[in-house]
């Protein structure tokens, strides 16, 4: 997808948005197969470094990369 | 020649197969001579006169008449008198010289090499081919060819009979010489093709040939239908969309056939919805987002809040089982809004549909300074920052959601004002809102509360308020309309006024609460510290007065399992609970200070909360403890401050307590605080509320006995 606003550079940002899409996509779709009537409402991954928390929309995504509290 | 005339007479008789003489040729008349003398040679015999006389010559051979008569026959035989007739050739399997039986006679007397080749071979098209561009001489050469040939036949016809086989010999090679040219010219240059062999006499060539039309061809093409790659997964969830779409689209037709009867409702909705569009006109980017906005919003604040939301789900205070009959509160999240920093709790509500969602109205306890008021709708998945915001001029002072409608909410104001709020629409401003005129109240509104709608199908809520009226408003085609229920009035309390009026002073309703049960009952607290109970039915008489407290009533409530039993709290730091058919109340609690408010808990009929002016909040468990209660907490920071409202959520064993500083502090309650009656764990929950009510029974037995006891 594009990026439409963001606080990051635009490489990294870029590359965020078209792997998260991919995956946003993939859990949606293991979450609907089970039971078409869910649907996916949010994704969170936390990492070592980093906690990304994903929200899809219709038309839009919204990827927050935050510090993982301790 | 007499002679030769002689021999050929001779030849000829003694032939019996030759055929008339042919012309002698004088070209070859030396070499017959030489064969008829070599012929002669081997049956010679004497010479035969037939009868004439001849000259004889002179060297004549002289033979007796004998011998003149003597008849030689002469064979004609193919055999060639000069093949040898002793070949004699090696036998192997005799292993001896034997004598071939056969010989062969053949001799050839002239062999030439031809130069005639076959018209078809390669070569000989390949020189047709070649003569084809030489036409011109060829035919002539070949005619020439063929005058000396056609001459040589004829000589050759002449001379067919003569059995001279030099003649034989010579004509071979000659017929074959005729026979190449002739075929020769057989293969003509392909320009000079086959010629047809025609009727020389009678013949003439037409030809006749139709018209053929011309060939035009004619090509149509149609345009290749557009084509495109399409490739698409089908999951079951795309299947399940697609049959949704369907039914959308069917259940949208099918409200479009329905008769215009409803169209009234159609327009009220467009008008919604054009209030709406006109709001959504401004959207950009950020708003389009603010769906997925919200849930990470809420993510955020569980990430930020992570313990205390582990706490509000998992934490059980594990001491609890240690301290008998005491229990705690543990803090949970604490929601602020700084607007709302100079304002007091002054309401808070559960919302009956979504069990995390709770309004707090703000506004102020102070009679002297009143300010704006405004009523926040919070949920405890987002601590930060409340959901809904509403402003109002004047301070709100209660506030109530009605079940059925979770998205309306009756809100009394400071100022007397009634008004409707409807979360599902997009202002700020309240839907409906009473006015001077409708009919407000001259006194600050202290407690709404929706009832059942009534005939009509109207939405009704209840209010009271200072100046002794409980009204009751209705929401007739989008006008709030009032009705005086019951006009308060203090029991002899007839002033005297001037001029001899007999002044009624008006009692001054501080909260009310509806039977759960029996719709139409009511308390009422006042100001002085009565209570009445009251019927919708009546509306000047009240069924019943409670000589309840020395001061204001703050609250009133019925407990939710038990049909009779209510509980109030007051100023004058007492909480009494009261059995509505008994005058006397039935337990009573000293809590050293002022008590704000006082709330059963939904899960059991004998727990109850209450809070205090000095920030402390109380929960008792009188199935525990009649006397104590189980715990006692300070639950906010007490520096001018005070505790003002306590609610418990419906579903989770979490409290809202409302303070004066504007803060809305959430607590758990430890699991002592919730301890249901311990049953068989099949039947507990069938049982619930009777279990309660049942619980709650022997209580008051035990009190009323050792009462009536202590009446005697």
């Amino acid at each position: 997808g594009i990026p439409i606003r963001t606080t990051l550079d635009n490489s990294t940002t870029v590359q965020y948005a078209a792997l998260l899409q991919q995956l946003t996509k993939k859990a949606r779709s293991t979450v609907r197969d089970i039971d078409p009537q869910n649907d996916l409402t949010f994704l969170r991954i936390r990492s070592k470094k980093y906690e990304i928390m994903v929200a899809p929309d219709k038309e839009y995504l919204l990827i927050i990369m935050q510090n993982p509290d301790e | 020649m007499p002679a030769k005339a002689g021999d050929k007479r001779r030849q000829g008789q003694s032939r019996p197969s030759g055929g008339k003489a042919a012309a002698p040729r004088p070209a070859k008349a030396v070499s017959k001579k030489r064969d008829d003398d070599a012929s002669t040679e081997a049956g010679e015999g004497g010479d035969e006169c037939a009868g004439k006389s001849q000259a004889k010559p002179s060297d004549q051979l002289e033979l007796t008449e004998a011998e003149l008569k003597e008849e030689f026959t002469r064979v004609l035989t193919a055999n060639n008198p000069h093949a040898p007739k002793n070949i004699v050739r090696y036998n192997f399997t005799e292993r001896a010289y034997c004598p071939l039986s056969y010989i062969d006679h053949m001799a050839i007397h002239f062999s030439l090499n031809g130069n005639m080749i076959h018209k078809d071979s390669d070569e000989g098209r390949r020189q047709s081919i070649r003569s084809s561009t030489g036409s011109e001489k060829a035919p002539d050469e070949t005619s020439t060819v063929t005058s000396e040939q056609a001459e040589v036949k004829d000589e050759e016809s002449a001379g067919d009979t003569q059995a001279a086989e030099e003649e034989q010999e010579e004509e071979a090679p000659v017929t074959e010489e005729v026979a190449e040219p002739a075929e020769a010219e057989e293969p003509p240059p392909p320009k000079v093709a086959e010629k047809k062999l025609a009727n020389q006499f009678n013949f003439t060539e037409r030809a006749t040939r139709t018209i053929s039309n011309p060939m035009r061809e004619k090509a149509c093409q149609s345009e290749p239908t557009p084509r495109e790659v399409f490739s698409a997964t089908a999951n079951q969830w795309i299947i399940y969309d697609a049959y949704m779409e369907e039914l959308q689209k069917i259940e949208m037709s099918k409200e479009k056939e329905k008769p215009k009867a409803q169209t009234a409702k159609k327009e009220e909705k467009k008008k919604g919805k054009k209030l709406t569009s006109l709001e959504s006109q401004q959207s950009d980017d950020i708003n389009k987002i603010s769906k997925a906005a919200k849930i990470v919003e809420r993510m955020v604040n569980q990430n930020t809040f992570d313990d205390i939301a582990q706490d509000f789900k998992y934490f059980e205070d594990a001491s609890d089982e240690y301290r008998d009959h005491h229990g705690t509160l543990l803090p949970l999240w604490k929601f602020q809004y700084d607007k709302t920093n100079k304002l007091a709790v002054t309401a808070i509500s559960w919302n009956p549909k979504h069990k995390d969602l709770f309004a707090v109205g703000y506004g102020s306890y102070n009679f002297r300074k009143q300010g704006q008021g405004m009523l926040l709708l919070y949920t405890m998945k987002n601590p930060s920052f409340p959901e809904y915001v509403f402003r109002s001029e004047s301070g709100v002072m209660c506030l109530d959601f009605h079940n059925d409608h979770p998205y309306l909410l009756a809100v009394g104001f400071h100022d007397g004002n009634v008004a409707i709020y409807n979360l599902k629409k997009a202002t700020s401003q309240p839907s409906y809102k009473s006015s001077a005129k409708s009919g407000k109240h001259t006194e600050p509104v202290w407690q709404v509360k929706w009832q059942k709608n009534d005939m009509d199908n109207n939405l009704n809520f209840f209010s009271i308020s200072s100046d002794g009226r409980i009204v009751s408003w209705t929401l007739v085609k989008n006008e709030l309309v009032h009705t005086d229920v019951i006009t308060l009035s203090q029991e002899g309390t007839m002033m005297k006024g001037p001029e001899e009026l007999q002044l009624q002073v008006f009692g001054c309703g501080t909260s009310f609460d509806f039977h759960k049960k029996i719709d139409y009952l009511f308390l009422v607290g006042t100001e002085e510290g009565k209570i009445y109970k009251c019927s919708k039915h009546y509306s000047s008489h009240v069924l019943d007065v409670f000589d309840a407290h020395q001061m204001a009533v703050d609250s009133v409530s019925w407990n939710p399992y038990h049909l009779k039993i209510f509980i109030s709290c007051s100023s004058d730091w007492t909480v009494k609970i009261w059995d509505h058919t008994i005058k006397a109340p039935m337990f009573y609690f000293d809590l050293n200070s002022a008590v704000g408010d006082v709330a059963w808990s939904p899960y059991s009929s004998t727990v109850f909360a209450a809070v205090t002016a000095d920030c402390k909040a109380y929960v008792f468990d009188l199935s525990i403890n009649k006397y104590e209660p189980l715990c006692t907490q300070l639950v906010v920071a007490t520096k001018n401050n005070k505790i003002t409202h306590i609610q418990f959520n419906p579903v989770y064993p979490v409290v809202i307590i409302g303070d004066e500083r504007g803060h809305v502090t959430s607590l758990k309650l430890s699991p002592n605080l919730r301890k249901m009656p311990k049953a068989k764990k099949g039947q507990e929950i069938k049982m619930g509320p009777e279990v309660e009510i049942a619980k709650l029974d022997k209580l008051l037995n035990l009190m009323r006995d050792p009462e009536s006891k202590a009446e005697e």
